[in-house]
């Protein structure tokens, strides 16, 4: 007649080791992203339903929108050549300070000459600086110079790897943006024989 | 000290040393809980911040090459002319003698898509008629001064879509092109 003791309180489950691989993950996941930084020139882009991935390394990325041009450059040592390699051009002194700065720096929009009050900035500063944009008129090209330097500088680097790798150019442009500054910066790259470049969307639905 | 732990004095053995061994647990699960909702949102927000892209190839544009005019059936030659405010104006063949159009057609599905997957089919029907099937048909994209990138960028995404092959951007508007483009306008 012994009656059966229902155990109205089940044991807790050791969570000792979920937490342990949560925290893990969690570590792993917090290490790899990357911090989205306020780009100095907000753009919204506009959307479409390819889905090639821009890559990774060996990439200029013209921002285009209000009227105004934006460069940016990935990896570090080619930031720094190439900021090099505009100094010389424009006869600019650049410290090993300043190319380091540089060289950790987003994108840009200053004519060269005012690149350096951008460089001794705060970076949250940079942001609400109100840069111009770089210069890309027929009298001043600046544009031109900063993504030829820094094909020089990308190849250099690369040749030193071994590796034939060009730098890849990404246009970035406002979806409001008129197609006469869109054209300018094409016919900019195509002067230089770039016929080949990406242009950075959104992403779109697949039932557009 | 001596008088916070005045419980544990070893006098009495009654309930208070069992609960402390029930404290020597902690409960684990909204630790867990919170682990994992951050978990989620750096996966997500890691893989959605990647930006997409499209390549577009254009061709050269080297002035020593202009004397060789490609021959190019005007059959299968679409042209497709973007103006202000999201004005689309197509034509096949040539603009004095065209074989369709030219017509005004809204962007999406409904508009400039059925249009292209239509014509392609016809064309393709054409390019077989003759023995070159692997001819497929060719689209000249216009974006005039008053276009925006959006346009742009929205026709080369319908080209992908529809799986034309070929495509350029021009630059060039002939008088009747700007015309039309411009004379439509409501």
């Amino acid at each position: 007649m012994a009656k059966i003791k229902i155990n109205k309180n089940p044991g807790s489950t050791d969570m000792t080791a979920m937490c342990d691989v949560a925290f893990l993950l969690l570590t792993f996941f917090v290490m790899t992203s990357t911090a989205k930084i306020p780009e100095a020139l907000p753009v919204d882009t506009p959307s479409s339903t390819v889905q090639t991935k821009l890559p990774e390394t060996d990439l200029a990325t013209l921002t285009i929108g209000e009227g105004k041009v934006f460069f940016d450059l990935k990896g570090r040592e080619v930031r720094m050549r190439t900021l090099e390699l505009m100094g010389e051009k424009y006869n600019l002194e650049f410290s090993e300070q300043d190319k380091t700065t540089f060289s950790r720096m987003d994108d840009f929009g200053v004519p060269i000459a005012n690149l350096k009050q951008i460089i001794d900035m705060k970076a949250s500063d940079r942001s609400k600086a109100g840069q111009p944009g770089i210069p890309a008129d027929s009298l001043d090209n600046q544009l031109k110079e900063w993504v030829y330097n820094a094909r020089i500088a990308n190849n250099e680097f690369n040749n030193e790897k071994g590796s034939k790798q060009e730098l890849q150019i990404a246009i970035k442009g406002d979806a409001k943006e008129q197609y006469p500054m869109i054209r300018k910066v094409m016919d900019m790259l195509q002067d230089q024989k770039i016929n080949s470049f990406s242009l950075v969307t959104g992403l779109r639905g697949k039932d557009f | 000290m001596a008088e916070l732990n005045t419980g544990d004095g070893g006098g009495k053995k009654g309930g208070k040393v069992r609960s402390k061994k029930q404290n020597s647990k902690v409960d684990l699960t909204a630790m867990v809980d919170l682990a994992f909702l951050l978990i989620t949102f750096f996966m997500l927000t890691t893989t959605l911040s990647k930006p997409q892209s499209m390549s577009l190839g254009l061709p050269d544009k080297d002035p020593k090459d202009d004397s060789v005019d490609m021959k190019v059936d005007e059959n299968r030659t679409m042209t497709v002319m973007m103006g202000a405010d999201d004005k689309l104006v197509f034509y096949m063949g040539l603009l004095n003698n065209p074989i369709a159009g030219p017509k005004d057609l809204p962007y999406g599905r409904e508009g400039i898509r059925a249009e292209l997957i239509k014509r392609k089919k016809e064309v393709l029907a054409y390019s077989t008629a003759k023995g070159k099937p692997d001819q497929g048909m060719i689209v000249i994209i216009k974006p005039s001064k008053k276009s925006n990138y959006k346009n742009v960028i929205d026709i080369l995404d319908e080209m992908a879509i529809s799986n034309i092959p070929t495509y350029t951007i021009v630059n060039d508007f002939s008088p009747e092109e700007t015309k039309l483009l411009e004379g439509k306008q409501e």
